[in-house]
């Protein structure tokens, strides 16, 4: 496809242009990922005296040995993956049982109108950070993964989209059929909207599951013993924070931790699932974010 | 809409089928229940403890027997320097994220859709989706190396070209900067997604129209793709003003530290360190409401301009 204005010396002189800012962006967005991936791999002395750019200086796997050795930094990782899992899985089931009753017209579910607004609306208007609190410490929920899974499993948000997904991609006609053939709703839900829908599950379980590995700032309120941090919280009390008063560790390991190095291998580490799981499942999530933005 | 019968006293076969229709229905009621359970407790049984602002909380007395003080955290609020400074923070932090967070990944997506070569526009698209995944916890270990005064690479770089060390998260003139910029370097790619779709949506008719006009790229920029593109534009803008008291929470706590809590304490933080780590639960729900309350008008009244400049419906 050419036309005569991409002929013009303007033209190409914009497009020359246009590839060099594009490339110097899309590297802006790459440089910082690399820049920790080299000091992760480089020699403790190194890194200290600030050797390091984008590439490691002394390669060593070292940092990850000692990352790998601590007791802690496994233990949550373990934590985060069984919040993930856990957490993706009843969020998911809770939500997709909701939205099929969503996708129904008003006419066949009179209750709809009301059950959507009760979930909107948390959309709108929040409890807040201390009354939210509350709620979940008299439910004695802390220092269960509960706290961390239960209260963001309805998220209004996703919840729409999977309406608006159930309601644009079952045919009607198909499900029609099934009532008449006497099949009630759960049949319907599992035997026809799950398998129409699985490229919105994809979706949207992943974001659920980003969200929940991703997630720190509740395993910090929530969690009052280090035992039970997801990784996110473990690594933000240690790399952010530099907060060791909940570890009762020895100075030996105080200074494995706090080493620069290990720091960055402890980043690279966490930032690695989405980063060997995101490649794959982009096409997905740009589906759903348009599918999200323009309906009806 | 009661059974329509007709003179013979059968029912009609549309009225059978709307019966079909809602036959079942408690199975309907009965597939909600786990969510509206969870929604119930996690998100209106929260709005009830928001009478914690208008009392002196005391917790052994709890919500019932706790003093009841009316508005006077309100007012201690207002007369508050530091909360004062924590609202006028927040809204430039936002404003600024909002307006940038539009106009960059608008501009971003016009000069993608001018590449022709797919592989590299799909490349360079994978590329910047990607920051957007990663957490503010991983991000801000990474920036807080990166912008050390002591050793970090971007001070490096600067002294190549004999500029001091600054130190960027520590020094309250160069906060704000580093949090927008920051922002829109996550965010700029996946705020993307949205405007290029409105772009591959545009009729290319319109765009022959203009080249038989003799219409050049940049004109047809102007006087075509910009226009087509306005409402997209009014629903991410319109939509974006119930954020302005979210000024971005998780980055905040992530790269802030007390020495710039003059340019960079929000709402959020602010309510977190006063309620959660002071302990002092009332004045803290009572800011906290004071936030809910404005987002709450904003939100409701982005989604109104929205629907009625670019016809959006979230559902």
């Amino acid at each position: 496809m050419h036309h005569h204005y991409q002929k013009s010396l303007s033209y190409k002189l914009f497009t020359v242009f246009n590839y060099t800012l594009l490339t110097i962006i899309a590297v802006l967005c790459l440089l910082p990922l690399i820049h920790i991936l080299a000091v992760s791999f480089s020699g403790s002395a190194a890194a200290t005296a600030n050797l390091v750019g984008l590439w490691p200086v002394d390669f060593t796997l070292d940092a990850y040995e000692k990352t790998i050795g601590n007791e802690n930094f496994l233990r949550s990782l373990w934590n985060s993956f069984l919040r993930v899992v856990l957490g993706t899985v009843i969020s998911m089931g809770v939500m997709l049982c909701a939205a099929y009753p969503l996708s129904k017209s008003d006419d066949a579910f009179r209750g709809r109108k009301l059950y959507m607004w009760i979930f909107v609306f948390t959309m709108l208007f929040h409890g807040g950070l201390v009354p939210t609190y509350m709620v979940v410490t008299k439910l004695g929920l802390t220092d269960t993964i509960w706290a961390l899974i239960l209260p963001p499993a309805v998220s209004a948000f996703n919840l729409i989209l999977l309406v608006n997904f159930f309601r644009t991609s079952v045919p009607k006609s198909l499900e029609e059929a099934a009532l008449m053939d006497g099949a009630n709703h759960f049949k319907i839900f599992w035997k026809i909207y799950l398998p129409i829908s699985v490229p919105a599950i994809a979706t949207i379980s992943l974001f659920t599951m980003v969200f929940h590995w991703n997630s720190w700032f509740d395993g910090l309120i929530y969690m009052s013993d280090v035992k039970h941090y997801p990784l996110s919280t473990f690594l933000q009390t240690i790399i952010v924070q530099q907060d060791f008063t909940k570890m009762s560790v020895d100075a030996e390991t105080l200074k494995n931790l706090s080493e620069r190095t290990v720091k960055a291998a402890q980043i690279f580490i966490a930032a690695l699932p989405m980063l060997i799981v995101y490649p794959f499942v982009q096409k997905f999530f740009v589906k759903g974010i348009v599918l999200g933005a323009e309906k009806e | 809409m009661q059974s329509a019968v007709d003179v013979k006293g059968q029912t009609t076969a549309v009225e059978a089928k709307r019966v079909q229709k809602r036959r079942g229905t408690w199975q309907l009621h009965v597939m909600l229940l786990p969510a509206l359970i969870i929604v119930l407790i996690f998100q209106y049984v929260p709005m009830l403890g928001l009478v914690m602002a208008f009392q002196d909380y005391e917790p052994w007395l709890g919500f019932l027997h706790s003093p009841w003080v009316g508005l006077e955290h309100f007012k201690t609020m207002f007369e508050y320097e530091d909360a004062r400074q924590v609202i006028w923070n927040t809204l430039v932090i936002s404003t600024l994220k909002i307006i940038f967070n539009l106009g960059v990944p608008l501009a971003f997506a016009l000069l993608l859709n001018e590449v022709y070569v797919m592989k590299f526009k799909r490349t360079v698209q994978t590329i910047v989706y990607l920051p957007h995944f990663l957490s503010w916890v991983i991000l801000g270990g990474i920036l807080i190396d990166m912008l050390s005064p002591e050793g970090g690479i971007v001070n490096r770089f600067l002294s190549v070209f004999g500029v001091e060390p600054i130190f960027f998260l520590g020094d309250n003139d160069w906060f704000r900067t580093v949090v927008v910029v920051t922002d829109v370097w996550k965010e700029c790619g996946f705020n993307t997604i949205v405007f290029l779709a409105a772009l591959t949506s545009i009729n290319p008719s319109l765009y022959e129209a203009a080249i038989v006009d003799g219409a050049n790229r940049w004109q047809q920029t102007i006087y075509i793709t910009l226009p087509s593109m306005l409402p997209i534009i009014i629903v991410v803008g319109t939509l974006s003003l119930g954020n302005i008291l979210n000024a971005g929470f998780d980055q905040i706590l992530n790269l802030y530290n007390p020495l710039v809590y003059k340019t960079g304490d929000i709402i959020d933080t602010y309510v977190y360190r006063v309620g959660l780590l002071n302990g002092d639960f009332s004045y803290a729900t009572a800011v906290g409401l004071f936030k809910s309350v404005i987002s709450f008008i904003l939100v409701v009244t982005g989604y109104r301009l929205a629907y009625k400049y670019a016809n959006y419906k979230i559902f």
